[in-house]
């Protein structure tokens, strides 16, 4: 019952939000439907639901393992949300905040969809939703992100409904009744007709992994985060980009089931690399600091890509990575969001000296940069770590040399562009700009829990979620 | 009954040419129109008992794809105020002839993959993969908005004709993939055609190139 309250609580939000009649009170529903949340999934986080084997819809491990981040990270984003609306006052945020809590909505149910369909249906409603985020600013530029948006994430989205057709078609050939849960479909196992599964397979990597935003599928990414605001940046990368590695992981299991773990592993491992090589290069050649964080998105999904390839320990890795990852790319996005408005650009040709206009903004974009670069003790070291340590033991010495050179390549980019902007003197224009922004607590309290929970998560890990990622991955690896 | 499916499954095969061979957009968008029909009728002649899931698919693919979309399209065409495709990004005789070189792959692909006894005679498998192939085409190959929506919409109808082999089966997939990603997907992809007009005013998205590394 719970669980399907995480569905109806932020639709009924957002249908609340599009009845809602004063555009100043409006934004106020985002942190309410987000703490109702919040409370709901860290209850069944602590209290996990029996789920029924055969069940289409369920808080099952591995949605356990995950959904509690994307909901933690909605919440502290919604309460940005409530500043950053009332600084935008001039615009109706109606559309805005009913399409908010319907992402929030569609993410619950992806990840707890149990059956090919119905997270289909989930993923798509979230693009859907998504779009009126996207060109929330209006402007020439933030339709352009949009229409790539939805051209790219549109092909993809169809290309997985296909693959979900052939998986369906792959039991229905090894003689399936039509029972398309994944519970039910793993049990098929190597009944599954293999020419199929392998169809299926790369179809529907190709769809959910252009959602994911893995390289080459990762064009509409620099474009959308770098245009939508921050908020919508970090919701994004930590929560639309979640459901599509969930789904990932969901399709692995089967096609493990079916006998092709190897292949599977090999290709997670093979666009896995390919994609952090992609971002580490554009991020060397970025010149825009919003743009830098979608390339930094699209590196960190090739991270969870890999940890999805090296076995039990790397999936673990992988979940804990989802958590860290999440939570400190979302300070990253709040804080670049106010320095973009303070400075009136993201070019790193037009944009330095921000340590002086908004000094606590950058600094916690300074220090969210070197969390998100791996840096102790902050989450994602130990994360990265663990994938670290997961391939070494599984004899995977060349793919770690290859991880850690693009780790190291991210680096210099990030560092480059980071430091451009903020060192040096501000522009004069900039100044001007800059006073007219000021850095309440609305605006740096958000991005500074986010970094909090990150340095906490790397601290000390509570034990309950090494169980709930540990029982994720039993769900995933089941011993027969 | 299989016959007449081929048959229509011919059509729209052809009707996917016919979209990659012309430079007016009024005909691609008829081409649309006849090709949702067709597909539309294919749920009713598929062996098989009907009950009132299948005919839920037939009428909101007839009505779908072959009337509100192909108005849709027609009102956007009439916003800008173009009704050609002037200098394409691939021209109009190699994309012809990557279409028919596609389905001439899809066809042999096609025979890779293993069929269950009853859906051995039938297109659906290569009509379905030749019109993917096809609907990439014209989204990589076109510059005009609705060019690439058209392009869409023949990668979308190819996947339903996929879709026919699960009617039976699993009807929910098949009711997803039209319900939500057709009506709403291209009513949506309307609604930001429409903007983008407003925003540039030629619908064409080769000035949409701020944006690059």
């Amino acid at each position: 019952m719970k669980s399907l309250l995480l569905i109806l609580v932020p639709l009924v939000g957002a249908a609340l939000a599009a009845l809602w009649p004063n555009n100043r009170t409006r934004p106020w529903l985002l942190p309410v439907v987000g703490g109702v949340h919040v409370v709901l999934s860290f209850w069944l986080l602590l209290a996990p639901p029996v789920v029924a084997p055969d069940a289409w819809l369920g808080f099952d491990p591995l949605a356990r393992a995950v959904l509690p981040a994307v909901s933690l990270l909605f919440l502290v984003c919604a309460c940005y949300g409530v500043t950053y609306l009332q600084i935008r006052g001039e615009r109706s945020n109606r559309v805005f905040v009913a399409a908010l809590l319907g992402v929030l909505a569609m993410l619950s149910a992806g990840h707890q969809a149990r059956h090919l369909g119905l997270l289909w249906i989930a993923t798509e409603a979230v693009t859907l939703a998504a779009v009126p985020l996207l060109h929330f600013n209006g402007t020439p530029r933030a339709f352009e992100a949009t229409w790539k948006y939805l051209l790219v994430g549109g092909t993809g989205i169809a290309l997985s409904l296909l693959g979900s057709f052939c998986l369906g078609y792959a039991s229905l050939h090894g003689g399936g009744v039509g029972d398309l849960t994944f519970n039910a479909l793993s049990a098929q196992g190597v009944g599954l007709s293999r020419p199929w599964v392998l169809t299926a397979w790369v179809l529907l990597l190709v769809g959910y992994g252009t959602k994911m935003g893995l390289a080459p599928m990762h064009t509409w990414k620099p474009d959308a985060y770098g245009e939508a605001p921050g908020i919508v940046g970090a919701i994004l990368a930590g929560g639309v980009t979640t459901v599509a590695f969930t789904a990932i992981l969901r399709v692995r299991a089967v096609v493990a089931a079916a006998g092709e773990g190897a292949m599977a592993d090999r290709t997670l491992l093979v666009i896995g690399l390919f994609s952090m090589l992609v971002a580490a290069l554009f991020l060397l050649g970025t010149r825009d600091f919003k743009r830098m964080l979608a390339y930094s998105s699209v590196e960190h999904m090739g991270i969870l890509c890999i940890g999805a390839a090296i076995g039990p320990a790397g999936v673990a890795a992988a979940l804990f990575h989802v958590w860290s990852n999440g939570l400190t790319k979302g300070a990253l996005f709040l804080s670049a969001g106010n320095i973009r408005r303070a400075a009136g650009s993201a070019s790193l040709d037009e944009v330095r000296g921000m340590a002086v206009l908004t000094p606590r903004s950058t600094a916690i974009f300074v220090t969210g940069m070197f969390a998100v670069t791996a840096l102790p003790p902050f989450g994602p070291f130990f994360s990265e770590l663990q994938v670290v340590r997961a391939a070494l033991t599984t004899g995977h010495g060349i793919a770690t040399t290859m991880f850690l050179i693009c780790l190291l390549l991210a680096f210099f980019g990030l560092t480059r562009v980071v430091f451009g902007i903020v060192d040096g003197r501000p522009r004069l224009a900039a100044r001007a700009n800059g006073k007219r922004f000021v850095e309440t607590f609305g605006v740096i309290a958000p991005p500074l829990l986010l970094l909090g929970l990150s340095l906490v998560l790397g601290l000390f890990t509570p034990t309950i979620l090494r169980e709930a990622w540990a029982d994720a991955v039993r769900q995933l690896f089941p011993t027969p | 009954m299989n016959e007449t499916m081929n048959l229509l499954i011919g059509l729209a095969m052809g009707l996917n040419l016919l979209a990659l061979g012309s430079n007016r957009l009024p005909t691609v968008i008829r081409a649309m129109a006849v090709q949702g029909m067709a597909l539309g009728l294919m749920p009713l002649l598929i062996e098989g008992q009907l009950n009132w899931r299948v005919i839920l698919v037939a009428v909101a693919t007839v009505v779908g794809k072959g009337i509100v979309i192909p108005t849709l399209l027609r009102r956007a065409m009439r916003a800008a105020n173009i009704d050609r495709e002037m200098e394409p990004f691939i021209g109009f005789v190699p994309s012809l002839l990557l279409g028919a070189g596609g389905t001439i792959a899809a066809v042999g692909l096609a025979r890779l993959l293993p069929l269950l006894p009853e859906h051995a005679g039938s297109l659906l498998v290569p009509g379905a993969l030749a019109s993917v192939l096809t609907g990439f085409v014209l989204l990589i190959g076109r510059a005009k908005a609705i060019s690439q929506v058209c392009g869409y919409l023949i990668l979308e109808n190819g996947i339903y004709l996929f879709g026919l082999l699960l009617i039976h089966s699993t009807p929910l997939l098949v009711e997803a993939g039209i319900l939500l990603d057709l009506t709403v997907g291209v009513f949506v992809i309307g609604i930001i055609v429409d903007r983008i007009q407003r925003a540039f005013d030629s619908l064409d998205t080769r000035k949409l190139t701020v944006l690059r590394e």
